[in-house]
């Protein structure tokens, strides 16, 4: 065997041994932790993504100019609403509100019909608020802060933004009949999920 | 020489399938907490024969009616179905509920079978009746401690996929002989649900 396949061998070996289980790249000193943490509740929170989700669909459905103001007002109002909630000292959940809000913009989805542009800003804005004033409470509980609060809203501005665009995009007809049917599967689950809160295990 | 060399290649390749397949974190037993939610609900209509065989049946039928019915019958379902799965979370009780199931199996069997060209409204009525039935029964089986919103999201996409299961099987219709597996295979559905109403009255 040659040096050349030796030096490989052991190459390879201290690749595997020197493997991070866990990257955790100078955060501590950055102070940039609560950040990515906001980013991470939101990939964990199936009730705030399934909420961007739909509203993201929506918009794209309804063209590029609705896309656009839902890109920024649902980010917006969200960290408006997160230092709102902030300011509470208990945590709030209103899983009823989620649940509906999951019914009637998965219902638009399915239904892809002509809303204006303030209908959607206001949707945008409401949903921003609410998604955002229960992450803020929560994050006072947490001590993520503003800066955990940021970090959702950067990270809805990114999911909306790739969702908003790929949905604008789409041209095929059966593609736009698939978002439709994504509509439908999120106003089923806003119904069991009203049905789970009524007995108080959503 | 050269044989040490492919050796060595393969050591090299193995130990890098290590390093690509090396979990970060171990989650073994993820039948508890949120998780186990979602994939309760995943695994939850794929393990009941009745479920499956109607789920797939309605992919079907809407297959032969073609558009609009091909995707307006999957969007129906699972709405109607979240709609019976939430009178059985409110414990509103549905009579004979095993029954209901059983001649859906047969009813849509016997449509796929007989290549019934109903107009869409009535399909549409057909499909969401017995939809009502199928959540009633499957869709409130939360085991304790788990996630509502996970097993709901795991169990409308699981419905979900089983009618594209069908769908994508009903894209053999526009071959003659597959019209006539379509027929074949809705009169096995239709036999099957014969088979749950005898049991469901046994």
């Amino acid at each position: 065997m040659s040096c050349m396949n030796i030096r490989n061998i052991i190459l390879t070996a201290f690749m595997v041994f020197l493997w991070p289980a866990t990257a955790s790249a100078h955060l501590v000193s950055t102070g940039f932790g609560p950040f990515y943490d906001g980013i991470t509740h939101l990939a964990m929170s199936p009730d705030d993504l399934l909420g961007v989700l739909a509203i993201g669909l929506l918009s794209g459905l309804l063209g590029a100019q609705h896309g656009r103001v839902t890109l920024f007002a649902l980010p917006l109002t969200w960290l408006i609403g997160g230092v709102i909630g902030l300011q509470f000292e208990i945590e709030i959940s209103l899983p009823v509100l989620s649940a509906i809000s999951f019914l009637i913009v998965g219902m638009l989805v399915a239904a892809d019909k002509k809303l204006p542009l303030a209908f959607i800003y206001g949707l945008a804005m409401v949903l921003g608020l609410l998604h955002g004033f229960l992450n803020g409470t929560a994050m006072a509980q947490a001590g993520g802060g503003f800066l955990a609060l940021f970090g959702i809203s950067v990270a809805v501005f990114v999911l909306v933004a790739l969702l908003a665009a790929l949905v604008v995009s789409l041209r095929a007809q059966w593609a736009r009949i698939t978002v439709r049917v994504a509509g439908s599967w999120i106003t089923a689950i806003g119904l069991l999920m009203l049905g789970w809160t009524y007995r108080g295990m959503g | 020489m050269k044989h040490a060399q492919e050796n060595v290649s393969l050591f090299q390749l193995i130990m890098s399938m290590v390093v690509l397949l090396y979990p970060a974190t171990a989650l073994a037993h993820v039948g508890s907490g949120a998780s186990g939610g979602f994939l309760t609900g995943v695994a939850h209509p794929v393990s009941g024969l009745d479920h499956v065989l109607a789920m797939i049946a309605v992919g079907l039928w809407g297959a032969q009616l073609g558009k609009p019915a091909l995707w307006v019958l999957p969007v129906v379902f699972p709405m109607m179905m979240a709609g019976g799965g939430m009178l059985g979370l409110m414990g509103i009780p549905l009579p004979g509920v095993e029954i209901g199931i059983a001649i859906s199996a047969i009813v849509l069997g016997a449509m796929v079978f007989t290549e019934a060209r109903l107009k869409i409204q009535l399909a549409m009525i057909i499909v969401a009746f017995f939809a009502i039935f199928h959540g009633h029964a499957h869709g409130t089986e939360l085991p304790a401690g788990q996630s509502g919103l996970l097993y709901s999201i795991g169990f409308v996409a699981a419905t979900g996929c089983l009618h594209g299961v069908g769908i994508a099987i009903g894209m053999i219709y526009r071959w003659s002989k597959g019209r006539l597996a379509l027929r074949a295979a809705g009169a096995v559905v239709c036999v099957a649900g014969i088979f749950f109403l005898w049991g469901a009255l046994a």
